[in-house]
């Protein structure tokens, strides 16, 4: 179980602009992928992701270092033999007219066919298989151009899995697609790792998602360097804040979500507890209020009262008291103030 | 994996019984096609300024004596190197643009975007406008030499456009850039074959034009060996191309990824396109339409994406095509001959709109 399935070293990524020119993205990588681990590169808008992971995929070489696939070196390995190790889902839209589900599904056993690309028994029943796998196997009569972006995601995911490669790298399998549905596709792609042993390493900007659903974390700062752990670990040791700060953003470890910093209105002291608390707190930071918990002593106080569902908002100022039966509400007030 | 030993739910059989049934219902219309094929060949034998009837033509065929000795001339000397001209002909720009479609992932793309025939089109410009600085003597010397002499220059002219977009499809990154490269080199070429005939006289100018009509009228049975090698060996390379062709519909990067050697099959897509075009533009001028319509033709007809399928109904189906446009290029029963290509165009572009505007329905307008 922790034989590497791909591991880099001393890999530094660039590209070349024009042939003399050289621009280093990020130096000195090393890093690991261990079979049946789902893994996700995270970083700021250009810090390099799609770099790195075309790097891996052996589709730009790079400035030094190298990219192993167990013994072999990616760049070395005839296309073929790459692709019966590691696949690819990418980003490009697919656009071929008159194609469907199942045919683009059996695309993926191309590294093992013939010249004319027949398929053998063992073949069809891997690429059922494959679409079975992702939950797609209703889709598999259907045409492309029929499909909605989460229902050609998870077919292109069946592709890929139908190359029975030893690593898949995705890029932003979540990119185009709704909160749900994201979230079931990263929950399929986790259970892909675990349940057939293959190495999933996928880029993604949902930092939220990735947090809950990942393994074990690659987290590209801008220059590197390239830091990996279990996700809770990099929340801990403050590299996650380091790696996305920037002006006006701020990165809450208690939330592992993102917060826009605006300038403090004031503080408000919150009495309360529960859900509808948390959705106060959110909507008070929106508004530029920094949220004190119960027992602060603040010229501004909200409390809840009530049930759940019929919640009241209290809002008690300079003696006096509002109450309201909605954040809306609320925050409308605390705008006049 | 353990695929083989997990049971398939019901869902998988059906479909995978509904695989079988496209499989046949696409052989099915292949089988249909050959026939069409070879009905549409037996036609154009058949109609002329005489018509043959069919038990003769057979007949003739088969080696045997028809009841006029005319008939056997005209069938053997005239109708039969024409008729397996346009049937080789249209198979070659069909298959060709299919190619050109895939590799660009390009619905408008057609044999022609490699800037083949423009410089075909530039050497016929070079000897028919040039030759001679003055008088028509050498017009006629022209005229003797044969339409020979035109298909060498267009040879000539393909196999140098040939060189320079090979060399442009080795260096390049992007296929793009290849699609642009073809495209410019075919305006600048053309620019100068417009240059040629404004400073041309009258008459050479009408000998070029001619040329550009197009006809399959030109092949003879001392040039159909070149032509047909030619052409079956670009169809023969297409059908071993089958398998990178299917992985380049999904692109470039993604063919990579399943394991198709990108530059050879880059390589060898142009190549064999150039095989394809190029003969057809040295022997019977640049015949258009065909090779952008046919493809389509063939995805709706078939309702597949599959190369496997596609590369034998385009070739079936461009030589079906190119057969009915000669007929009626003939005007059968008059004496007029039409221009080859006003013919494959005005018959074929209404076609080709009414399937589009019938595909494209707002769904996959507003999908993009």
């Amino acid at each position: 179980m922790n034989i590497p399935v791909l591991q880099t070293y001393q890999l530094t990524i660039g590209y070349h602009p024009t042939r003399r020119q050289q621009v280093l993205v990020c130096p000195a990588i090393n890093a690991i992928l261990y079979p049946g681990e789902l893994v996700c590169l995270i970083g700021p808008n250009g810090a390099g992701k799609s770099t790195l992971m075309r790097t891996l995929a052996g589709m730009q070489a790079p400035l030094e270092g190298t990219v192993r696939l167990g013994e072999d070196e990616v760049r070395d390995l005839p296309p073929r033999e790459l692709a019966r190790r590691l696949s690819l889902v990418l980003t490009e839209r697919i656009d071929a007219a008159g194609m469907r589900a199942i045919e683009l599904v059996a695309l993926g056993r191309q590294p093992y066919t013939s010249w004319i690309g027949d398929l053998s028994t063992q073949d069809e029943l891997v690429i059922r298989h494959a679409l079975q796998q992702v939950g797609a196997a209703e889709l598999a009569d259907r045409l492309l151009d029929e499909l909605s972006d989460g229902e050609r995601q998870k077919v292109m995911i069946a592709r890929a899995l139908a190359q029975e490669p030893v690593v898949m790298l995705l890029d932003e399998p979540t990119a185009f697609l709704d909160l749900p549905r994201r979230a079931e596709i990263m929950a399929m792609l986790r259970r892909l790792a675990r349940d057939t042993g293959r190495a999933i390493l996928l880029s993604t900007h949902d930092l939220e998602l990735a947090l809950r659903s990942a393994d074990r974390v690659w987290l590209l700062p801008k220059g590197g360097p390239l830091q990996t752990g279990a996700p809770e670990d990099l929340v801990l040791s403050g590299a996650f804040e380091q790696a996305f700060r920037s002006e006006g953003v701020q990165f809450d470890s208690y939330t592992g979500s993102f917060h826009t910093r605006t300038a403090a209105s004031g503080v408000v002291d919150l009495h309360g507890t529960g859900i509808p608390a948390i959705w106060t707190t959110r909507a008070l930071e929106r508004a530029g209020y920094c949220v004190a918990p119960g027992g602060h002593t603040s010229p501004l106080r909200v409390e809840l009262h009530g049930e759940h569902t019929e919640t009241r908002w209290h809002l008690h100022r300079a003696s006096a008291v509002e109450v309201f039966e909605s954040v809306d509400g609320l925050l409308e007030a605390l705008k006049k103030f | 994996m353990t695929a083989s030993t997990t049971s398939l739910s019901t869902l998988s059989q059906s479909s995978i019984e509904a695989t079988r049934l496209r499989h046949t219902s696409r052989l099915k219309i292949l089988v249909v096609l050959s026939l069409l094929l070879i009905g549409a060949f037996l036609l154009s034998l058949a109609t002329g300024s005489v018509t043959i009837p069919l038990d003769q033509i057979i007949s003739i065929l088969t080696g045997g004596e028809a009841t006029r000795a005319t008939w056997t001339t005209i069938i053997l000397d005239f109708r039969l190197p024409k008729a397996l001209t346009a049937l080789l002909a249209g198979a070659a720009l069909a298959v060709g643009g299919l190619q050109m479609q895939t590799l660009f992932r390009n619905p408008l793309a057609e044999p022609y975007v490699l800037g083949i025939n423009a410089g075909a089109s530039l050497g016929v410009a070079l000897i028919v406008l040039t030759i001679g600085s003055t008088g028509t003597m050498l017009l006629a010397g022209i005229g003797l030499m044969g339409d020979l002499g035109i298909a060498a220059a267009a040879f000539i002219g393909s196999a140098a456009a040939l060189l320079i977009v090979l060399t442009a499809a080795a260096r390049v990154q992007s296929v793009t850039t290849l699609l642009i490269l073809g495209l410019m080199f075919g305006f600048a070429v053309s620019a100068m074959v417009s240059l040629l005939l404004y400073f041309s006289i009258a008459e050479r100018v009408q000998a070029y034009i001619n040329w550009t009509f197009g006809s399959f009228g030109g092949v003879t049975w001392s040039q159909m060996p070149i032509f047909a090698v030619m052409i079956i060996v670009g169809l023969i390379s297409a059908v071993v191309l089958t398998k990178p062709l299917n992985a380049l519909l999904l692109g470039e990067h993604y063919a990579r990824s399943l394991g198709v050697h990108i530059r050879q099959a880059r390589m060898g897509v142009v190549v064999s396109t150039a095989f394809l075009t190029g003969s057809v533009t040295a022997f019977c001028g640049p015949i258009g339409f065909i090779g952008i319509a046919v493809p389509h033709l063939c995805r709706s007809l078939l309702h597949t994406s599959d190369h496997r399928t596609l590369i034998p109904a385009a070739a079936l189906l461009g030589g079906i095509v190119a057969l009915l446009a000669d007929l009626v290029a003939q005007m059968p029963g008059g004496q007029v001959v039409l221009p080859l290509n006003a013919v494959t165009a005005l018959l074929g572009a209404p076609i080709i709109i009414t399937l589009i505007l019938r595909r494209r329905s707002l769904r996959t307008a507003f999908a993009s």
